[in-house]
């Protein structure tokens, strides 16, 4: 014990004295918070891109006609949209959050594999270049552009497809290896590093929430990645995976697909399930209501995850026994989601609650994700899934879930961590405001494209009939504020790392718990050099 | 003075907003249901969303107590239960989960497992049956027996370019029009058998209740008994290219009379157009019907002005395979030829034979070789296509 201190403390100085730096520093760097600052910063500026290719969207949809693009650059943004929300800004805001806070949080000096981090990061940009790459490429008169089958990539139309196709599949590979190395630096690190005295049930319900999500990455990704494998080889090598013509099946890609796509919503839930709950504990200066309840809520719905897939296309045709079984078991995720939502109340009720911007955004939450979990358990009916299945009414519901219930969810972790990793406060008054701009912009947004979809229209329609017109045009005026509302959320992380703004106390937080808190802000180069010990 | 330029500009936007809300007609719910599986639809999802909204208001209430008595700032003193602990806090954390559980698998499964069992029962008395075949971008449609049995025809969307493009007022049923509606007569139990020539397409029309997948390559079904005459909109809902938002469903519900007396009309009508194939036609008919065909089937991805949009779609302008011969000197269909691509497709390009009938390929392939600036001179009669059948 005594010796490992000792070398730990040599390799800090040691580092500080020939750490490279500029460009090299963060190219070559195996230290958790750089690489979850890297993380982090990626996953913010992707934010914006898919915003930004989303309120063109949103613009293209503000009156019936076409007015600003073609249907075919519409499919584009559509699909794009949403793999860069999910896979390069939502997901790897959950890994910068694991990197900058695991090791903080279990009392370790480092993750577990840090070389692997470092590649698990770098594999990032490349994926990205390559989804957007085809947009550049079609200026120069290069293919036809992005991939234009949304997000999806259903079989035929994505071996119909151009290039763009060819580049979402290996963009996909790219940020499958990334996640799946990930996963296993996570696994280890918290199987391997956490402090003496730290046993699994003490753990921070957030490295409960990232070990499910790891074990679900390390279980979907392959296959996924085996789907579009097979779609590049339909593509390209005369193979009939998907093709009835030739033996094949276009239906075999959706199973496929959502054996990944289902596990993936919780995959993008289960970290900011982990953290919300000590974040209403902080600002209610009370523990964690129903610790044991929530682990054991998390590994139930991480098992229902990978059993219900085929809710997301009971329109193609299936037997009633699996239509029944698809539908009931879907259902029986609300029940450890039941689980849940009392623990999270359970936890504010009868505390000293105040509400500081991660609060809000918590509180927030639980409502917003409330509506998203709600309309999801509607959604199950098979026989009214006929007319929610690929309505706005869907768009709406997830949107709910992966808009309010992830991204605003991260939002309440970067408000309540920001003082932690910059050491400086950022202004309450801009945070309150992001949040409520934020949250009315997103329910004007989002609350006209149920009665959208009930009303009956389709997504992913760059035009439409006139009677969806008044809601359309409330709905993109809203997303626009929504938009610009996050400029807020980047002055106010800027003024922080920029060190405009109050020095953060060690732990700014009254009521927060957990090791994290007992370092300084920000925590030294190498968290805990030295060994806490948890009693 | 920011201020009050704040203040305009909030005014003016809730004004905006305000306006836009004063003319609107709003939809809250599913359209006005028409078969007995749209009426058990809007029912279940009227009892789901009520209790869904329960359970919402319930939370929230308890969430909103909470949130205004426990604050700190009201100097309460926070309690220091971590809980499930003691018998009733365990009974506490359960409640939620027993009362989903009654709710899931009693107040919603239920209703819901009759409802599926009612809407995949397509086969018991079924009055008659309807092929529905998609393909980009437009729904097929054929009648497999019946009054009006062997009756096939396409029906296209019929909103002008122009409407799109915001070069002319839009109409009524902007997007929602089609230039062959189906017809169904009603109270009948219709299946529908669904299949696809090119990628995967949803049929769907809210009314009804039903949107089934249309897969390329296999058989799916659902049925419709429509109890009101009158026009049924809907619309593609699987995401299937470009034309993705422009391949209505239209559906005009008739009485059984009316059905046999369309059914007759359409007959006759399908058998001159197919006689047209035994005449000769002369260059000028043909050029001018091939381009009403063109317009109709072909400008959607070659392009009104057949410059096509490259790499997906060749341009039709110039290309070697118009200007190039389309029968060898045995008079032998050349593979690759120009009618034997409109024929049988190739990649994208959907086989025009199994939707298009003798005079309106060989007017179109007349057309194409003597339009955008293609210079050919030469043309195909239909009898010269029905040969090739």
């Amino acid at each position: 014990m005594s010796t490992a201190t000792t070398t730990a403390t040599h390799d800090h100085s040691h580092h500080d004295h020939h750490a490279p730096s500029g460009v090299m520093r963060w190219l070559t760097t195996t230290n958790h918070k750089d690489i979850g600052t890297m993380y982090l910063t990626f996953a913010l500026v992707m934010f914006l891109v898919g915003g930004t290719m989303i309120l063109g969207v949103r613009a293209e949809l503000f009156k019936p006609g076409l007015q600003l693009m073609k249907p075919e650059f519409f499919n584009q943004l559509i699909g794009v949209h949403a793999l860069v929300m999910i896979f390069a800004a939502l997901m790897p805001a959950a890994t910068g959050f694991a990197n900058w806070m695991l090791p903080l949080q279990l009392g370790a000096p480092d993750m577990a594999l840090p070389r692997l981090n470092n590649w698990g990061f770098w594999l990032l940009p490349p994926a990205a270049i390559l989804l957007t790459a085809p947009f550049t490429l079609a200026l120069f008169g290069i293919g036809d552009g992005a991939v234009a089958t949304g997000w999806t990539l259903y079989a035929p139309l994505s071996v119909q497809g151009g290039i763009g196709v060819d580049f979402a599949i290996f963009s996909v590979h790219l940020l499958g290896i990334s996640s799946v190395l990930g996963s296993i630096n996570i696994i280890v690190t918290i199987f391997n590093m956490r402090a003496p005295g730290m046993t699994l049930f003490k753990m921070p319900l957030f490295a409960w929430g990232w070990l499910i999500t790891a074990f679900l990455l390390i279980a979907t990704i392959p296959v996924l990645a085996g789907a579009v494998t097979m779609l590049l080889t339909d593509r390209h090598f005369g193979t009939h995976f998907f093709d009835a013509a030739g033996g094949g099946d276009p239906i075999l890609f959706q199973h496929l697909f959502w054996f990944f796509g289902h596990p993936e919503v919780y995959i993008l839930l289960l970290p900011v399930w982990g953290f919300i709950p000590h974040i209403l504990s902080a600002f209610s200066r009370k523990p964690v209501y129903g610790y044991k309840a929530q682990v054991y809520s998390f590994w139930a719905i991480g098992i229902l995850s990978v059993v219900v897939w085929a809710h997301h296309f009971f329109t193609v045709g299936m037997p009633v026994p699996a239509l029944l079984y698809f539908m009931y078991s879907t259902m029986s995720i609300s029940l450890p989601l039941a689980v849940l939502f009392f623990c999270w109340i359970a936890t504010m009720w009868k505390g000293s609650m105040s509400f500081e911007t991660p609060m809000l955004f918590a509180t927030g939450w639980i409502i917003l994700f409330g509506i998203g979990g709600l309309t999801g358990l509607v959604l199950a009916d098979v026989a009214a899934d006929a007319q929610y299945h690929h309505s706005y009414f869907v768009v709406a519901h997830f949107h709910y879930t992966l808009f309010a219930g992830g991204i605003m969810g991260i939002m309440a972790g970067v408000y309540f961590w920001l003082p932690k990793m910059t050491g400086y406060m950022y202004s309450e008054k801009l945070g309150k405001l992001h949040f409520w701009m934020t949250a009315i912009a997103f329910n004007m947004t989002f609350i006209p494209q149920f009665f959208l979809g009930l009303a009956g229209m389709p997504r992913r329609i760059p035009d439409y009939a006139l009677q969806f017109a008044e809601f359309n045009m409330i709905s993109s005026i809203a997303a626009f504020i929504l938009g610009l509302s996050q400029l807020i959320l980047v002055y106010n992380i800027v003024s922080c790392v920029r060190g405009k703004g109050e020095k953060a106390k060690d732990n700014p937080w009254e009521g927060a718990q957990g090791l994290e808190w007992t370092l300084p802000s920000p925590p030294p180069y190498h968290s805990f050099t030295e060994q806490p010990v948890v009693k | 003075m920011v201020g009050k330029r704040l203040r305009i500009a909030v005014m003016s936007l809730a004004m905006g907003l305000w306006s836009v809300m004063a003319w609107a007609n709003y939809s809250w719910n599913f359209p006005t249901p028409a078969t007995p599986i749209a009426t058990d639809t809007l029912h279940v999802h009227n009892k789901f969303m009520i209790i869904a909204m329960i359970i919402f208001f319930v939370v929230l209430g308890i969430m909103i107590f909470s949130i205004f008595n426990h604050r700190k700032d009201k100097g309460f003193k926070a309690a220091t239960f971590t809980g499930p602990s003691t018998a009733k806090q365990v009974i506490w954390t359960l409640a939620p989960f027993a009362l989903l559980l009654y709710i899931d698998f009693i107040l919603m499964g239920i209703p819901a497992y009759h409802s599926v069992v009612m809407m995949e029962d397509t086969k018991n008395g079924a009055d008659m049956v309807l092929k529905v075949t998609g393909m980009q971008w437009r729904w097929q449609y054929e009648y497999m027996d019946g009054y009006a049995k062997g009756i096939k025809f396409v029906s296209n969307l019929a909103t002008p370019q122009d409407q799109i493009d915001n070069k002319a007022p839009k109409g009524e049923h902007y997007l929602l029009e089609v230039d062959e509606p189906v017809i169904l007569p009603v109270n009948k139990k219709v299946r529908v058998i669904l299949t696809s020539n090119d990628v995967i397409h949803t049929w769907w029309v809210p009314q009804f209740g039903v949107a089934r997948d249309a897969i390329p390559g296999f058989l799916r079904e659902t049925w419709v008994k429509i109890e009101q005459p009158g026009t049924y909109r809907g619309q593609c809902k699987e995401l299937c290219g470009k034309g993705h938002g422009f391949m209505p469903v239209v559906v005009n519900a008739v009485s059984e009379d009316e059905f046999k007396k369309w059914a007759d009309a359409k007959r006759a009508e399908l058998a001159t157009a197919s006689a047209g194939a035994d005449k000769t036609w002369s260059k000028e008919d043909l050029i001018s019907h091939g381009k009403e065909v063109y317009e109709k089937n072909c400008a959607v991805c070659h392009q009104l002005d057949g410059k096509g949009v490259p790499p997906a779609f060749p341009p039709l302008a110039g290309s070697k395979v118009i200007n190039g011969p389309i029968f060898d000197k045995d008079g032998k269909l050349i593979a690759n030829s120009h009618l034997d691509r409109v024929l049988n497709g190739k990649n994208v390009m959907p086989a025009w034979k199994a939707l298009l009938n003798d005079v309106d390929i060989a007017s179109v392939v007349t057309y194409e070789r003597n339009s955008f600036g293609n210079t050919m001179g030469d043309m195909l009669q239909p009898a010269q296509v029905k040969a090739l059948r």
